[in-house]
């Protein structure tokens, strides 16, 4: 009785999601800024406010691997949308193995912050956002390797192609989406360091 | 997406709405649902069982507010220790008076409002399957659900619900030693807005897509119902506000739980000096009125919508101004995002931030003056049909002046110092916010309800619920602006502390009656709802002549919405009593080559070869068109 559900219908699922997706990114930026307006309000507040620190050098190489693995869940992508699943696949687990190693590096920084006396619980709360800047974006680089993992095991020839080259082109908007809020929030900290 | 073009059927995970012969259960039907449609009746019941919980606990409060020196035994039957020889504990008091709070601006008039009708008729009036992540949306009611059960559980822990209002203000909220609500209840109301706003992203993010993505053939932004436009730009309100409501929320639970100092600072408690110091508790109120504020209009708006489409077709009237309909609503949504310091005025804030704000609150008029005109203009000789739904719509109205005029005197930052936090700012927040927002919701149950369940509720009730409610809510609100005036703040347990306060005592006495009895109002509305689902009489296809999509669909719901093709749209939605047709409303999927005998020429939005057509037409048939400009 119903009419068979046509290929235009279908593309335009996949459009609306993709959108649905843009719209997330803008929900999850939004967190962000409301915290670096916090931030800026709050050290407006007296003198005794601000950083009042110079980040951890690890930051440079945690960004360094999180650009690296935007170059890769692109080369992912590019292989995707050929149809090499071999090929995506190997520069999937580049990126995750990348994902992991930021992982790693952001918990040296904030050792390394805490070692130089700049704690979490802090009366100069300008410092405990740091941490919290950092540990949101870690909480989105976690789902960000979920959803990455979901591509990789979801990469099979017994799918049609359409189906895994979209998995691809979403995961591929939300890493590299990762990696400029992490390069937004580290030159946010680093003009008011 | 511009290579793939492979034609392949049956794709998707929910390929399921193509299929007529679905098998479903119980489970994926009830429960589980992914079908916009049983959706939006499961968050529109679980938001009338929520007024209902909110709203008797309104009631318990104003017993406290009408009689506090008398002794009510059932009171501590079933609340125990919090009403011990029944009289209702102060820190229960302010328990009460948060959690109402909550529950109707957040589990009420957010998410039953908005989720019940964007769900209901996102896709219905545009035209779609369904939503564009069916998912997705099945998801957000079950995060609103667990809000609600969380918010609820609240009530069973050994300290209380939380009840430091409901804008939470650090640092009452943030010391759990401070009062007995700020401990486990407070986490708990923290948990459970944190769901509730989950639920609230889920959902925004997928009535914008719908909107922006799945619009039926024919659908330009520009014919779209002025429902659509309402929920949609409500839903964009609500994706930039709520996630800074998220980051307030974040740091207040990590200055609870953590000991860090966002919020804290400079407190003896007890005697005992905290270790907290440099925390702005100021942050606290900019982060949470950024949403505060817009959240006010996240309640409106959707209501505003409804009763544009059901006063448009019970006028059997275009809506006046169409256009400036839409240009005032976006003009809200905007303007909602730099007012929130009007709240903020006597906290400490900058006297020039104070005029900022002042300025800005005070344009917001502009645009809601321009809704209201463009209201009483499409009643305004209207041929009025006073169907229950209509009747609330005209409430809504008449709400929205009284409430809006008394919005002049609280922007205004000097007059603020007076009445800020009296009874004066519950009156108006209660008239424009509540009660304007709760009858656009009832406007839209008895005029949505034949879509939703097949059956129409009854009538008279309706007239008895619709007086009860709009003159009891004149009588409970009315008097509190008189209250403020006085100065009596709000929040306040007992009236007879206060010499000055005392006077007012008869009055609560009053208030507390009309409230009573607008609460048996609502009886009647419940028992005809959910009798109404079983008894009610059948509904036909399109009760009301109304020209919208949703009516074109069959009675009898089925996963996809209609059967075969979904229709193509060909003129705007409120072609009502249009001068030489034949009957006194034209169904947005009639082509104007249909009604050769009622088209006027800017109905062809410039096409010269559709307007040569009825030219010749016209000239055959003998018939002069006067074309005013």
């Amino acid at each position: 009785m119903v009419q068979p559900k046509d290929s235009y219908d279908y593309l335009a699922t996949l459009k609306a999601k993709k959108f649905s997706l843009y719209v997330f990114l803008v929900v999850s930026f939004m967190l962000f800024a409301a915290w670096s307006s916090g931030f800026i309000v709050y050290t407006a507040g007296g003198e005794d406010k601000g950083l009042k620190t110079l980040l951890p050098h690890t930051f440079i190489f945690s960004t360094l691997s999180i650009l690296l693995s935007s170059a890769t869940i692109h080369l992912s992508y590019s292989a995707a949308k050929i149809g090499n699943l071999a090929k995506q696949k190997l520069w999937l687990v580049m990126t995750i193995l990348l994902g992991a190693l930021f992982f790693v590096l952001q918990y040296n920084a904030w050792m390394e912050l805490a070692r130089s006396g700049v704690m979490f619980i802090n009366n100069n709360a300008s410092q405990s956002f740091i941490y919290v800047f950092v540990w949101a974006h870690q909480a989105h680089i976690f789902a960000g390797v979920i959803v990455l993992l979901n591509a990789l095991f979801k990469a099979n020839n017994k799918q049609p192609l359409i189906k895994n080259r979209f998995r691809m082109e979403l995961a591929s908007v939300f890493w590299h989406f990762l990696d400029i809020l992490w390069i937004y929030i580290y030159v946010f900290l680093l003009l008011n360091q | 997406m511009s290579s793939t073009a492979i034609p392949y059927a049956g794709a998707g995970d929910h390929g399921h709405d193509a299929h007529g012969h679905h098998h479903e259960t119980f489970l994926t039907k009830y429960i589980f649902s992914q079908d916009h449609k049983m959706i939006a009746k499961q968050f529109l019941i679980t938001g009338i069982i929520m007024a209902f919980f909110a709203m008797f606990l309104s009631i318990l409060f104003r017993i406290q507010l009408a009689w506090p020196e008398k002794d009510f035994p059932i009171l501590e039957v079933f609340l125990g220790k919090w009403a011990e020889g029944g009289r209702i504990r102060p820190d229960f008091f302010l328990s009460l008076v948060t959690i109402h709070g909550t529950i109707m601006v957040f589990f009420v008039l957010t998410a039953g409002l908005s989720g019940t009708f964007s769900n209901l008729l996102i896709p219905l009036q545009l035209g779609a399957r369904d939503m564009a992540s069916p998912f997705m949306n099945m998801l957000s009611y079950w995060f609103f659900f667990s809000a609600c059960v969380v918010m609820i559980s609240s009530f069973f822990v050994e300290s209380g619900p939380a009840s430091a209002g409901w804008t939470i203000y650090p640092p009452l909220s943030a010391l759990p030693q401070a009062i007995p609500g700020s401990g486990t209840g407070m986490s708990l109301w923290l948990a459970s807005m944190v769901l509730f706003i989950a639920s609230q992203v889920m959902g925004g993010i997928n009535y914008i897509s719908t909107v922006l993505n799945m619009r039926t053939k024919g659908m330009s932004l520009w014919r779209m119902p002025l429902t659509i436009w309402a929920v949609f730009l409500t839903a964009i309100v609500g994706l930039l506000s709520f996630p800074v409501l998220v980051s307030a929320v974040v740091l207040l639970i990590f200055d609870r739980s953590m000991g860090t100092s966002f919020y804290l600072s400079d407190i003896i408690i007890g005697g005992k000096i905290l270790p907290n110091e440099g925390g702005s508790p100021i942050l606290f109120q900019h982060l949470f009125w950024f949403l505060g504020h817009p959240e006010v209009y996240i309640v409106l708006m959707p209501a505003l919508g409804l009763t544009s489409e059901v006063i448009a077709t019970n006028s059997r009237k275009p809506i006046f101004g169409y256009h400036a309909m839409v240009y005032s609503l976006i003009g809200i949504t905007v303007l909602s995002f730099i007012v929130w310091g009007h709240h903020m005025f006597v906290t400490g804030m900058n006297p020039f931030l104070g005029g900022v704000f002042m300025i800005t609150t005070l344009i917001i008029a502009v645009p809601s003056a321009v809704k209201t005109f463009n209201y009483l203009a499409t009643l305004w000789r209207g041929n009025l049909k006073f169907t229950p739904a209509m009747l609330f719509a005209i409430g809504l109205v008449s709400f929205f002046i009284s409430g809006g005029l008394t919005g002049i005197f609280l922007g205004n930052s000097a007059l603020d110092i007076n009445l800020h936090d009296t009874y004066f700012v519950v009156a108006h927040f209660h008239l424009v916010m509540g009660s304007a927002s709760i009858c656009g919701m009832l406007c839209g149950v008895y005029h949505w309800y034949p879509k939703m369940f097949g059956r129409m509720m009854n009538d008279k009730l309706g007239y008895l619920h619709f007086w009860m409610t709009f003159i009891g809510a004149y009588l409970v609100f009315f008097p509190m602006h008189f209250m403020g005036i006085d100065g009596v703040p709000r929040r306040y347990y007992s009236f007879t502390n206060f010499p000055f306060m005392q006077e007012w005592l008869t009055v609560n006495v009053f208030i507390t009656w009309a409230a009573i009895i607008a609460g048996f109002g609502q009886i009647a509305f419940l028992f005809n709802f959910f009798y109404s689902i079983w008894f009610g009489k059948k509904a036909t296809q399109n009760p009301w002549n109304s020209n919208t999509l949703e009516w074109t669909t069959p009675v009898e719901h089925l996963h996809g919405n209609w059967p075969g093709e979904i229709p193509t749209v060909y003129r705007w939605p409120y072609d009502y009593s249009k001068p030489g047709h034949d009957e006194d409303f034209i169904p947005q999927t009639t082509p104007f080559s249909e009604t050769m005998t009622s088209n006027l020429p800017h109905d062809f939005e410039g096409d010269a070869v559709a307007e040569q057509i009825q030219r010749e037409w016209d000239k055959e048939h003998g018939i002069e068109r006067v074309v005013h400009h």
